[in-house]
């Protein structure tokens, strides 16, 4: 979806301001939504994709005046709602097991990549209502493969919960002038990791 | 402190917790260990020693180059954000810089939480238009010649930056390197 969350580019923003010495949490509240995010994440209900759209599928006026913590409470809020309480309860013993293998996205190539390290590719200008990871910034774009990184679940699907319809994923790498015209920086580029499904041959 | 005094938003979380715990829902013993797990034990220390090492062994280093998740997980490093690991290596030609412009992808495994501004508007918006002008926002310039290579962290991929090593530390031990390394030398708006 064209959201707020889709900030690449985006004027208007300001410094970045880093803080000294920075506390990971800054009021006691976080803490507690960091677990329960991470505890009901692995309860069966949802799967990172949905999480993410639940994140970012709000009118942007919202998203731009909510804390990150903020946002990441009314994702949960929204998950609950939505697809009910978890079918599995993570137990303090299987903590250091579950958060040590994490969730891998990779899943075993059921055909050939369509794509090689080298190829120029141009990316697609799509514009769903639903999850996706192919920023605003790098659609209809012209790159080139440097990476396959492998057979990866696609989020754009995954997301709607019809199943994780894996895809090939493409390191594509772009010149500063390809993305932002004279006023990007010529020495400058940018890589994403880009879906199969985002890509044709350029 | 009186109930009055709490925020809308402490509120809502005390609620819904206790709501949670009280059905059976979650269990508070593992929400504290999670918690504890990245308030206390997974930071850039991790990240620090996967650097140092880098430095000090060719071999690592061309092997953490070919499969940064194997090479990482040989010093008992993994988990969650971190399970497709690249790394990438600053030269005297080369900086880099991650981001995540969609949401706030960071290597959780090596660095642990994500600093507020890495998941800022301000970073996101523009670590991909003007990666220098961001450099200049954290004191970093970098010569006319060094060109900047931008890393948005768009699928499950998580990148690692490997900083150059500083002159003058030859004479260091391992552990003494890992000490040099910072957070922000690993996600390229520091150098040291």
């Amino acid at each position: 979806m064209n959201g707020a969350h889709d900030m690449g580019g985006v004027h208007g923003f300001g410094p970045v301001v880093p803080e000294v010495d920075e506390p990971y949490f800054h009021a006691g509240w976080e803490r507690n939504v960091l677990g329960l995010v991470l505890a009901l994440g692995v309860g069966g209900k949802w799967n990172i994709d949905m999480s993410r759209h639940a994140r970012e599928n709000r009118p942007p006026g919202e998203y731009l005046s909510l804390s990150y913590y903020e946002i990441w409470l009314a994702g949960l809020e929204r998950l609950l709602e939505e697809r009910g309480l978890p079918t599995r309860v993570l137990t303090a013993e299987e903590v250091p097991g579950v958060l040590a293998r994490g969730g891998p996205a990779n899943r075993e190539p059921t055909r050939d990549a369509r794509f090689a390290v080298g190829d120029a590719v141009r990316t697609l200008n799509l514009n769903p209502h639903g999850h996706t990871r192919l920023p605003r910034y790098a659609r209809d774009k012209v790159g080139v493969v440097e990476r396959v990184h492998g057979f990866h679940v696609f989020p754009d699907v995954n997301a709607t919960g019809a199943g994780e319809d894996p895809q090939w994923l493409y390191l594509v790498r772009f010149t500063g002038t390809e993305l932002w015209g004279p006023d990007g920086d010529p020495t400058s580029s940018v890589s994403i990791d880009a879906f199969e499904p985002y890509l044709e041959p350029a | 402190m009186t109930h009055s005094d709490l925020s809308d938003v402490q509120i809502r979380v005390r609620a819904l917790e206790s709501a949670l715990v009280s059905g059976g829902h979650v269990d508070p013993a593992a929400l504290d260990a999670l918690v504890e797990t990245y308030e206390h034990q997974v930071g850039p220390h991790l990240g620090a020693r996967v650097v140092a090492r880098a430095w000090v062994d060719d071999d690592y280093r061309a092997r953490l180059a070919d499969d940064a998740t194997a090479a990482i997980a040989e010093l008992g490093i993994s988990g969650r954000q971190g399970e497709h690991m690249v790394a990438v290596f600053n030269t005297p030609e080369v900086h880099n810089l991650v981001v995540c412009t969609l949401c706030s992808c960071y290597p959780w495994s090596v660095l642990g939480l994500p600093p507020v501004w890495y998941k800022s508007a301000p970073y996101r918006s523009r670590a991909v238009s003007e990666p220098r002008a961001v450099l200049a926002d954290f004191g970093v310039t970098l010569g006319e010649d060094v060109s900047v290579r931008v890393w948005d962290s768009t699928a499950e991929v998580r990148y690692l930056v490997v900083p150059m090593r500083p002159p003058g530390t030859e004479a260091r031990s391992e552990d003494e390197l890992a000490a040099l390394v910072t957070r922000d030398s690993m996600i390229g708006v520091g150098v040291l």
